[in-house]
């Protein structure tokens, strides 16, 4: 049976229409979860110092982003006198961009998603790359000297720490065979022992949990470095940078960057849940008996793919309130002698398995 | 560094033993009571030897204590107070000017160690701000309705105080 608006997006004009909500329901989706998860960082950072955190806008201060947000728009924008006036508007606005122009391919239940290419993770890696740019950019034209060492950092930093993030990434395409982010969740169905972290695969792959299990953290430590958290964010580094590239950022061009970075934290949750985590997937195996209708079932997919990438996120918060910054010589070191020696290993152990191990063609 | 105690090194490192150790204080510590005072709303504790806002006090007929001995002037290590006197109709000495620089104060508490009479007083209030430099430049006057305003608390700290003078 097919749905009823799927002969109105067979037309051109539906096609087009139907397109722009998706777009505009995942872009305004992603804003207003970001705002709580914002709170929620706070929330989470100062409860660890046993603090209450902002609770005063809103009931539990869950309004706090919103005033913040309004605080953002309605300042002054400064702009250095020796800034390169455009580069220096543009930077911020190419973060933002880049930073929810990556979501398009986020799958986030059975067809949830804006666009269903086949080399989804290409597309992520691509323009998770760009994204340096944004810094270098807003770094170089701010024409000041703290911004200008943050953005080397940052550059230097993104750049060594993609390398691994790549490799990591390839030992599930090895693993599902594919590069649509799709195929890779529906290749971890049926169970949580399908789940990638656990060598995706069921009971005749669960030795890769050795190389797999350990993956997960590779990539969720890359991603730390890769989206500037604590305790990699030396390219903002208050202590000694004071905010890094964003020195002589204010008012919206900052909330810009701001928002941008949190979008590619949440986007790194996603990524997380999706290749180690079975994406939309239960960790129960298909329960017939309950009769989830087909309407509900894509709901239900979508909670569970929100309470990974929450899970996630709260392990990105809790890391940036106990984990005291890397020196700069260990992130290189941590990047380079370590993360991607094991990775490269671990592709080879990967690839070995799918020619020689059992299931081996498949 | 010996070979094993490297390798024991990079096995602790690679299983993040540490990082393991950490969360689990840090989800002992989330789920403690908060230190957090609303401070607006709620204030800490306060010692009663608390050196806050000045004032001058008064006996309780309404005579002044302070007797221009200007001991309080002379001990002042940032020279913020200055005194001025003369015998009044009566025949008693008393201030005609008394003004203390509170940007210049540092808060020592020398000046009420020093007073022979316990006329000036560094009461418990501490929420003194002003909006320019000039309100911080108290007179006799200023002084005087601080006296009168925190007399209570002032009176009931340095009998709190007094066993341990």
């Amino acid at each position: 049976m097919t749905p009823y608006w799927a002969t109105y997006y067979a037309t051109p004009v539906g096609w087009t229409v139907l397109t722009v909500l998706g777009i505009l329901a995942v872009t305004v989706g992603i804003l207003i979860s970001l705002a709580f998860l914002l709170l929620a960082d706070r929330k989470i950072w100062a409860g660890v110092q046993m603090r209450k955190g902002p609770n005063m806008v809103g009931p539990f201060g869950l309004m706090q982003s919103f005033a913040d947000f309004l605080k953002f728009v309605l300042k002054e924008i400064v702009i250095p006198a020796g800034a390169d006036k455009t580069v220096f508007l543009f930077a911020p606005l190419l973060t933002f961009v880049l930073a929810f122009g990556s979501w398009a391919v986020i799958p986030f239940a059975p067809g949830w998603v804006v666009s269903n290419i086949n080399v989804g993770i290409l597309y992520l890696l691509a323009i998770s790359s760009l994204g340096v740019y944004g810094v270098i950019m807003g770094g170089w034209a701010s024409n000041s000297k703290y911004p200008f060492l943050g953005a080397l950092r940052s550059a230097a930093q993104m750049v060594s720490y993609e390398v691994s993030i790549g490799l990591v990434i390839l030992t599930v395409i090895l693993l599902a065979g594919s590069m649509n982010l799709s195929t890779i969740v529906t290749a971890q169905s049926g169970g949580i022992w399908n789940w990638n972290m656990f060598g995706g695969g069921g009971l005749k792959n669960l030795p890769l949990i050795v190389v797999l299990f350990p993956m997960m953290v590779v990539f969720f430590i890359s991603a730390l470095a890769e989206t500037n958290r604590p305790p990699f964010d030396l390219s903002e580094a208050e202590s000694e940078l004071v905010a890094g590239f964003q020195v002589e950022y204010s008012s919206t061009p900052y909330l810009l960057f701001m928002i941008g970075e949190y979008a590619n934290i949440v986007l790194m949750c996603a990524m997380l849940s999706i290749l180690f985590m079975g994406g939309w997937n239960s960790p129960f195996p298909p329960m017939p008996f309950l009769h989830i209708t087909a309407g509900w079932s894509e709901v239900f997919s979508f909670l569970w793919m929100a309470v990974k990438m929450v899970f996630w996120f709260f392990m990105f918060a809790m890391v940036k309130a106990i984990v005291p910054r890397y020196r700069y010589d260990q992130l290189m070191r941590l990047g380079w002698k370590v993360f991607l020696p094991t990775s490269l290993v671990a592709v080879v152990l990967v690839a070995a398995w799918r020619v020689f191990g059992p299931g081996a063609g498949a | 560094m010996s070979f094993v105690s490297r390798l024991s090194q990079a096995a602790k490192g690679a299983a993040m033993m540490d990082f393991v150790g950490a969360f689990g204080l840090a989800m002992k510590y989330m789920v403690r009571p908060k230190a957090t005072i609303y401070y607006p709303f709620e204030k800490g504790p306060i010692s009663p030897r608390f050196r806050g806002e000045h004032a001058l006090r008064r006996y309780p007929s309404g005579e002044e204590r302070c007797i221009a001995c200007k001991l309080c002037e002379a001990v002042c290590p940032a020279w913020a107070i200055t005194i001025e006197a003369e015998p009044r109709a009566d025949g008693s000495r008393r201030t005609t000017r008394y003004d203390i620089d509170m940007v210049k104060c540092i808060y020592c508490g020398f000046c009420q160690e020093a007073c022979p009479v316990d006329a000036i007083v560094e009461g418990p209030n501490f929420e003194f701000t002003a909006e320019n430099r000039e309100e911080l430049l108290y007179d006799k006057q200023k002084l005087i309705d601080n006296g009168d305003r925190w007399e209570r608390e002032i009176a009931r700290n340095l009998e709190l105080d007094a066993p341990y003078r």
